[in-house]
């Protein structure tokens, strides 16, 4: 389009540009967003089960972080290009891949922070007349939910800065942004997908931060 | 579907094997920019962390480096890069060193440092300072301790962030094809914009997974290498995890 000479290609920043496209930076925030929780919620929704299992059972332990360990390794780009011919555009394409990524995470954090709930502890909980299933559900989880929602944090960030990879495959919500100002030379929409990419991984991270601290006011780290 | 038997006979034609566009230039494309990368990314990367880590200064800047690099979508940056420094031919210095391609140099460096400084860092600064101290204790010096006690105890951490990275940059690489450049990435590209059940997209997908498999066993085989044996345990489950600090 001609309006684009209005613009200056030239600058990081055109803020006409940024004033004049409010709706669509919009729109690709929002499935930035949409596709992050869609990410988040199915890998959850598969580690967290598989995470306790695995915490619990060595054998488990040993088969999921190695396949996981595999899943986590295979790059992005062939992951979504993988799934193209089965899932095209739809969402499924960067979503699938980006829920596995959050696996290996999600699982390695449980499985620590179930470990690393001191001995002294389950004994006393034991001793106290816990059954074993009700100590894990009173003690060892309430105990690991901290280090469980500091894997929530790493997988939320790392998807959030992989989401853009999937616009070479036509998703990928502000990298369709920064992608866009790149075909066209013109740089103010790649700045404004970046800065807004990295400011959600920001406000995700706070915002799960915030959450801890009001939902579990143990996990505040004591100053020795 | 015949997507697989499309897949099949593309690798059975002997023209996709040979010449500068084939598999086997392509993969020695990827690896050449990979290791180039990574190699310049620990020369950086490796000596600030250790220097940081004995001197137990910058924390912040040293743990933050890497959250901050994991928020920052390692595609922007190559992206940035390209349309600062166009593609066009490196200086000689970085072509000697066998960099084709400057943005591209610059985005994978940029993106394998802050795994390796920040590991290197958390190993060299978690050291119990009683074994420092026993070091000294011995009649070491600072540049002793350094290099005869923190760099061999930091040593599984140290590989932990160069798998992390390596593995980082292999993946990374595959995202060159689109801003022109070589590599694997170039059937993903290609084929995708054909259609995306050209059988170019799965091979390149397919070769891009091996590779950086291998990549993170190669690693792991060299750090077994390296590593006296009780170095060694569990090493991998420190790589990516919040890291823990003496504070």
């Amino acid at each position: 389009m001609s309006i684009l000479a209005a613009y200056d290609g030239d600058v990081w920043i055109d803020w006409s540009w940024v004033g004049d496209h409010g709706d669509e930076i919009v729109t690709h925030l929002r499935e930035h967003a949409e596709l992050t929780a869609l990410s988040i919620g199915l890998g959850l929704l598969i580690a967290v089960p598989l995470g306790l299992l695995a915490a619990f059972h060595p054998r488990v332990r040993g088969v999921t972080i190695a396949a996981t360990g595999v899943l986590y390794t295979i790059p992005s780009l062939a992951a979504f290009a993988l799934l193209l011919p089965w899932t095209g555009l739809s969402r499924a394409t960067a979503v699938i891949p980006l829920a596995s990524y959050t696996l290996l995470i999600i699982i390695r954090n449980i499985v620590a922070g179930i470990h690393g709930v001191p001995r002294e502890v389950r004994e006393a909980a034991t001793g106290m007349g816990y059954t074993s299933a009700a100590r894990i559900g009173w003690v060892d989880i309430p105990l690991a939910l901290p280090a469980m929602f500091a894997g929530l944090r790493i997988a939320l960030v790392t998807v959030i800065g992989l989401i853009p990879v999937a616009a070479l495959v036509g998703q990928g919500g502000l990298g369709r942004l920064m992608r866009d100002g790149f075909d066209r030379g013109f740089r103010t929409p790649l700045t404004v997908g970046i800065v807004l990419t990295v400011a959600l991984a920001v406000v995700c991270d706070l915002a799960v931060l915030l959450a801890q601290r009001v939902l579990m006011p143990w996990s505040r780290r004591r100053r020795a | 579907m015949n997507y697989f038997g499309d897949v099949w006979d593309w690798l059975r034609d002997g023209q996709h094997w040979t010449g500068d566009e084939g598999v086997p230039n392509r993969l020695l494309e990827h690896v050449q920019i990979s290791i180039v990368s990574l190699v310049v990314a620990t020369l950086v990367a490796l000596p600030i962390g250790l220097l940081l880590g004995h001197f137990r200064r910058g924390a912040f800047v040293a743990i933050n480096v890497s959250n901050i690099g994991r928020a920052i979508p390692a595609l922007s940056i190559l992206l940035m890069a390209v349309l600062v420094w166009g593609i066009g031919d490196p200086p000689s210095y970085l072509a000697t060193i066998g960099v084709v391609s400057v943005p591209a140099f610059v985005a994978l460096v940029a993106l394998a440092i802050p795994p390796i400084l920040t590991n290197t860092y958390v190993g060299v600064a978690g050291i119990d300072p009683n074994v420092r101290e026993a070091a000294t204790g011995m009649g070491l010096n600072g540049r002793e301790v350094l290099r005869t006690v923190e760099l061999p105890l930091s040593g599984p951490f140290i590989m932990a962030g160069l798998r992390t990275s390596a593995v980082a940059v292999v993946a990374t690489a595959t995202l060159l094809a689109y801003v022109g450049g070589g590599g694997l990435g170039r059937f993903i590209i290609d084929g995708s914009r054909i259609s995306y059940s050209d059988p170019r997209v799965f091979v390149g997908a397919l070769f891009v997974a091996l590779l950086s498999v291998t990549a993170e066993l190669a690693l792991g085989f060299v750090e077994r290498v390296i590593l006296p044996r009780p170095l060694r345990a569990s090493s991998s489950a420190v790589s990516d995890d919040a890291p823990r600090v003496a504070a």
